[in-house]
């Protein structure tokens, strides 16, 4: 018995270290920051998410696309959840090409909640052009598709350092202690008060950080808050079911001389 | 089988199973008689179905959205997700399933090493089962290219290189399978072709599975013959339908803390930025569940002798009824052999875990010897512990307890003792 234990913990260690791999080896971690999302009843802060979509189109939008979400979304329960008024107007205020019409042209209009959202660029090709030879990448799914996700975005938008001694750089390329390789090509974009929020809240640089952070990841996993929810609700039924099936399966093997 | 011929009740049923004996068919199920000793470890089939099926029904549900071509795959994963109704659900549910199949499946097929399922009369029932675990490496494999990430190319790209190495043919084979001269459109249309495919090969191999597993009936524990039905066997239902439905609930909320609390940490966050056949990522791995094989492939410096050692991994499986010489199924009785079935899931592990790391320094080495024990372990260890082997005394049925002595020991201690 006292074997079988040591080969269980044996077993578990090794469990352990075989998640390692998960996370990254040759960066810095990322600062750890206290989501409102995380967790299994994690939710977005409402206000923090209205700020960070004000960060995102007035400094952001202007090179990064976020191709996947329309304009709708913003409305959406579970998001920003900004009033169907204010969803049409921000939907407005884009130019949207749309066409051909009858005569065979393509024509502007006012964008309406079910365009997506506007791309910067026409094209991969012309981003990259016009930033130097690096592709600002698509904002929709960024902080899925970083190890670290949010707090690793964060990291990024606070990490811009002067470079240490020896370390030179190119025109055109920053240093920042958290990103992959410490050179990055976009520049450090958010200073103090760059923005002012309508709500009044101070644009501090970690403020409009951490509101922008937040944000992504809704825009990266908009259906974070029904998903908590439901999951909460089924692994309580779960659980509920698995207790009657266990009594049950407890009653009917009551009948033979063996435990199950 | 079953000792009565089952008759139906009505009219209508009787003429019914007189043309197709479905109700007999069933009757086979309820009443098929099973050992009673089966502990939690035999859960593992009806969870294994339970998988199959869900990853069928999702799986069909996502394919009515999803779009098999490179330049809108990406997207229409992210019209699931964001557009379809509980789409992020159905993906998640399918995307995770995809390993706790796998989990259920490991655990099934080292259940059956430790009690010797897979020995005589029970050979057929381990070969279809390795084959049913080759079609699900092959549609697990298929499927993660799908989305058309980073790493669905880059795998796809590494993994279909492989047969590159096969001498003379190769090259030829490899554009063969791409329908291209690297990995492309092409291929993602025969990938999801293939991957809409394979579930219902398993589906098939699953019945023949069940079928072959009803000619002996179950092992057990023990390891040990039974008559059935007598004392030492209940049927099927409701003793094992209760207890699997037990199990699976335990199974499927550990599913569902995946699924609902952390749906990505099983997948590697490349795979959301969309593949780039002119940006290689930094490592390329695989999923989890192919990690082992992985580090086996890459601990040969030679391409060749790597591909023909990780194809030999899951083939020599194949054999492994005939690798055994112990007349004894059960490793409860075989203290020796049991060491050997720790040191083997640890070593399966550990080249887990080093598949997942860079192949350099020290885990060069550990998969080197990882390697080099997986291969002695069926090769030698298995054909020699049978044969040296004391084993412990067996019980003559399940109801009795273990002999202590002066008892008429079980055919299967005598013969092993002439050994």
């Amino acid at each position: 018995m006292i074997k079988f234990k040591i080969k269980l913990l044996v077993l578990s260690f090794l469990l352990l270290i075989s998640i390692r791999p998960l996370q990254s080896a040759e960066m810095v971690d990322p600062i750890k920051v206290d989501w409102s999302f995380k967790g299994l009843t994690g939710t977005f802060d409402r206000a923090s998410l209205q700020r960070g979509f004000q960060v995102y189109k007035e400094v952001c939008a202007s090179c990064h696309s976020m191709q996947y979400l329309s304009y709708r979304n913003l409305g959406e329960p579970g998001g920003p959840e900004f009033s169907e008024q204010e969803v049409k107007a921000i939907a407005a205020s884009f130019e949207i090409e749309d066409g051909p019409d009858s005569q065979g042209e393509m024509f502007t209009r006012p964008g309406k909640p079910s365009d997506k959202f506007k791309s910067p660029y026409p094209n991969v090709q012309a981003a990259t052009a016009a930033n130097g030879g690096a592709y600002p990448p698509d904002m929709s799914v960024l902080v899925k598709a970083r190890k670290g996700g949010a707090n690793y975005i964060y990291s990024v938008l606070v990490g811009y350092e002067d470079p240490p001694p020896g370390v030179t750089l190119d025109d055109g390329v920053y240093y920042n202690k958290y990103m992959a390789g410490n050179k990055i090509k976009m520049p450090n974009n958010l200073m103090d008060g760059l923005v002012e929020y309508a709500d009044g809240t101070e644009s501090t640089v970690d403020q409009m950080a951490k509101d922008v952070t937040t944000f992504l990841a809704w825009a990266a996993e908009p259906e974070l808050e029904e998903r908590h929810k439901t999951g909460v609700k089924v692994i309580i039924y779960l659980v509920l079911l698995t207790i009657l099936v266990y009594l049950s399966m407890k009653k009917i093997w009551s009948r033979v001389d063996t435990e199950v | 089988m079953s000792e009565h011929e089952y008759t139906p009740k009505s009219k209508a049923g009787k003429w019914f199973n007189d043309r197709l004996p479905l109700l007999t068919l069933g009757a086979h199920l309820t009443d098929y008689p099973t050992p009673k000793n089966l502990n939690y470890w035999w859960t593992f089939g009806g969870i294994l179905t339970f998988c199959l099926i869900t990853q069928i029904v999702t799986g069909i549900v996502l394919a009515m959205h999803y779009v098999a071509h490179a330049d809108l795959a990406f997207a229409s994963v992210e019209h699931i997700m964001r557009d379809v109704n509980y789409g992020w659900l159905i993906r998640y549910i399918h995307s995770n399933g995809a390993s706790m199949f796998f989990l259920a499946v490991y655990i099934h097929i080292f259940r059956s090493l430790f009690y010797g399922s897979y020995k005589s009369p029970r050979e057929v029932i381990w070969i279809i089962g390795l084959m049913i675990y080759l079609l699900m490496m092959a549609a697990a494999f298929m499927g993660y290219v799908l989305p058309w990430g980073q790493m669905s190319f880059w795998g796809a790209t590494v993994i279909t290189n492989l047969f590159s190495a096969i001498p003379l043919v190769g090259d030829s084979i490899t554009t063969w399978l791409w329908g291209a001269y690297s990995v492309d459109n092409p291929t993602l249309n025969r990938f999801f072709s293939l991957h809409y495919l394979i579930p219902f090969l398993i589906l098939g191999l699953v019945v023949l599975h069940i079928w072959a597993l009803h000619v002996p009936g179950n092992n057990n524990p023990v390891g040990i013959d039974i008559k059935k039905p007598s004392k030492d066997t209940v049927p099927f239902h409701p003793y094992i339908t209760i207890k699997d439905a037990f199990a699976l609930l335990v199974f499927m909320i550990i599913f569902a803390g995946f699924v609902f609390f952390t749906p990505n940490v099983l997948g590697h966050s490349d795979n959301y930025i969309p593949a780039n056949p002119l940006v290689t990522p930094a490592h390329i791995v695989p999923e989890w569940y192919l990690l082992p094989f992985y580090a086996i492939l890459r601990s040969v410096p030679d391409k060749l002798g790597g591909v023909i050692l990780m194809f030999s991994a899951i083939f020599i499986l194949f054999v492994l009824p005939w690798l055994d010489t112990s007349k004894v199924r059960s490793a409860v009785f075989r203290p020796i052999y049991r060491q050997f079935f720790w040191i083997l899931v640890i070593d399966v592990l550990m080249l887990g875990y080093v598949g997942a790391m860079p192949a350099e320094g020290i885990y060069l080495v550990l998969a080197r010897v990882g390697t080099i024990y997986y291969f002695l372990h069926f090769i030698v260890v298995m054909p020699v512990v049978g044969y040296l082997e004391k084993t412990d005394p067996i019980p003559m049925s399940i109801s009795e307890p273990v002999l202590t002595g002066g008892a008429e020991p079980s055919i299967a201690r005598k013969v092993n003792d002439k050994v």
